[in-house]
């Protein structure tokens, strides 16, 4: 008796939520994918949320792989990713570029490092120049951290770099935030991370005598830059479009240059 | 019954579709490739597991180097040597140690192991050292907890024996005592064992998560366990498949575990 009721209970609640979400007829908006935009989403979301009381927007991480493969499905309305290159997969969405990205190089507080170019980060990551020294540093060797395989900030690092084939010392991290801690604790570290993500306990070093600075960014002098794309079924329209619309808007491009990001245009 | 049944179910569904998933990919690739080969770039089409095999094994014996010392030690001295009310305190406490979530232990090593690590024995500190210490610590109540029940579960009548031919207290835990709770211990041993060589959450943190084979206990390796959490998220099409082998793999060292483990404690009911 007893092990029919408690799920004939389950049933009854969840009809009962299932009525009651469908009662207020409040229109939702999935957006799914990289987790470096991903809370800059989840910031524009709020923002759209307050202008368009009818209409909510969950945003959910996942990566950029994610974020195509739910775009394709339906899962999400709009997939979020981050990629230099889309992959051949993706060519049936429509793709929005919201945002650009810098990808920063960061090194230890105590690192006297302070700029690196595009050949001797290539070597770094390749493991030929495994100490400090070779660079200008003290003599130390290097720990590098790296992310995993199919993250989309690595991808995109290591397709502008180019020739990068990844050192097998290299520490895995697997997302943006444990890399910077990474950095943080160890003295002769060097990651790379999204530019919006870079804080006073980690320095950034410049890349071929650029810091990763948003007017560097813009002006197009840094070159660890990479976009923002909304990718979504066919063109995108109603509700997503506005969205969407919003995002680009002077007001949205104001949010997303004011957390850290540069905007589209 | 039907929910006891539901949970086998369960079981067996969840098995047979890490199977179905995984061994196409293993016939496909070849079992020696698969297994002994060191290179793992999945975006080059080469799927070698043998790196993280090997971290794996480390990780857990460094874990059994560090947990089970100690969870014997204090296994022997809380069932041998304090009063009774006492043991009845402190024994909760050490099982509480098995609540704490493993991200909280992988934090405290993130922040404060890996550190001290680096600073006086040099590496990247993220290391098998490191992920070593966290799982000893996190398979200690495991291993105390078994360990003590089986210790209390050796007749009086072996001490008393043993006192009456003159042994001392020392004498009487490792040459009577132990020995009696041996399979006892040793099933503990290997259930910490399956814990530590299934944690994920807590290596990840720690373990540095390279691809390669470690040459000493200060450098950083990747597991199975964290091979497959670390790229699940981005896997597609073989890359995914082989993801799903790593996990057969895995699946089948952790099954042989528990199978010795409930034959040793077998072995203990017979001998009773």
């Amino acid at each position: 008796m007893k092990i029919k009721i408690i799920p004939l209970l389950f049933i009854i609640l969840g009809f009962f939520t299932a009525y009651s979400s469908c009662g207020k007829e409040k229109y939702t908006i999935t957006a799914a994918g990289s987790t470096a935009f991903q809370p800059f989403a989840e910031k524009l979301a709020d923002q759209y949320m307050q202008l368009n009381q009818d209409t909510g927007v969950t945003i959910q991480g996942g990566g950029s792989a994610v974020g195509i493969q739910s775009a394709l499905s339906g899962a999400a309305d709009i997939g979020m990713a981050d990629l230099v290159t889309l992959p051949p997969e993706a060519g049936s969405l429509s793709a929005t570029v919201v945002a650009r990205d810098g990808i920063a190089i960061i090194v230890n507080l105590k690192n006297k490092v302070g700029n690196l170019t595009l050949e001797q980060i290539q070597g770094i990551y390749s493991g030929v120049i495994k100490n400090w020294k070779t660079v200008g540093g003290n003599d130390h060797s290097i720990t590098v951290v790296s992310r995993e395989a199919g993250s989309g900030t690595r991808s995109s690092f290591e397709a502008i770099v180019k020739n990068i084939s990844l050192t097998k010392e290299a520490i895995i991290q697997d997302s943006n935030g444990t890399v910077r801690e990474t950095v943080i604790n160890d003295a002769n570290a060097v990651g790379y991370l999204s530019h919006g993500l870079v804080n006073d306990k980690i320095k950034q070093v410049s890349v071929n005598g650029v810091p990763c600075m948003t007017d560097e960014i813009i002006k197009g002098r840094y070159i660890l830059v990479r976009p923002i794309f909304l990718l979504t079924k066919g063109a995108p329209k109603g509700k997503v479009k506005n969205l969407i619309d919003y995002i680009l808007s002077s007001q949205g491009q104001e949010t997303i240059k004011s957390s850290g990001l540069i905007p589209a245009k | 019954m039907a929910i006891a049944l539901s949970a086998i179910t369960m079981l067996v569904l969840i098995v047979l579709f890490i199977i179905k998933e995984g061994l196409p990919f293993i016939f496909k690739i070849g079992i020696t490739d698969f297994l002994l080969s060191t290179d793992w770039e999945p975006a080059a089409g080469k799927y070698g597991i043998f790196p993280m095999i090997a971290g794996s094994l480390w990780v857990t014996l460094g874990a059994i180097l560090v947990g089970v010392p100690l969870g014997l030690a204090g296994a022997v001295f809380l069932s041998e040597f304090i009063p009774q009310w006492a043991m009845k305190t402190i024994k909760p406490t050490i099982e509480l140690l098995a609540g704490i979530p493993s991200v909280v232990y992988g934090f405290i090593g993130v922040m404060v192991l890996a550190p001290l690590i680096r600073e006086y024995l040099g590496g990247p500190g993220l290391s098998i050292m490191a992920a070593s210490i966290i799982l000893g610590i996190m398979i200690l109540p495991t291993v105390m907890s078994i360990s003590i029940d089986s210790i209390k579960a050796v007749p009086n009548s072996y001490r008393e024996g043993a006192f009456a031919l003159g042994a001392t207290h020392w004498q009487t835990i490792h040459m009577v005592v132990i020995p009696a709770a041996r399979s006892g211990i040793i099933a503990g041993i290997i259930l910490g064992l399956g814990r530590a060589i299934g944690e994920t959450m807590a290596v990840i943190m720690v373990a540095g998560n390279a691809v390669k084979l470690p040459n000493s206990p200060l450098d950083s390796v990747r597991t199975l366990t964290a091979n497959i959490a670390l790229e699940m998220g981005y896997a597609t099409g073989m890359h995914r498949q082989a993801l799903f082998a790593t996990g057969v793999v895995l699946l089948i060292i952790i099954m042989l575990l528990n199978y010795i483990a409930m034959t040793a404690i077998r072995d203990r009911g017979k001998k009773k």
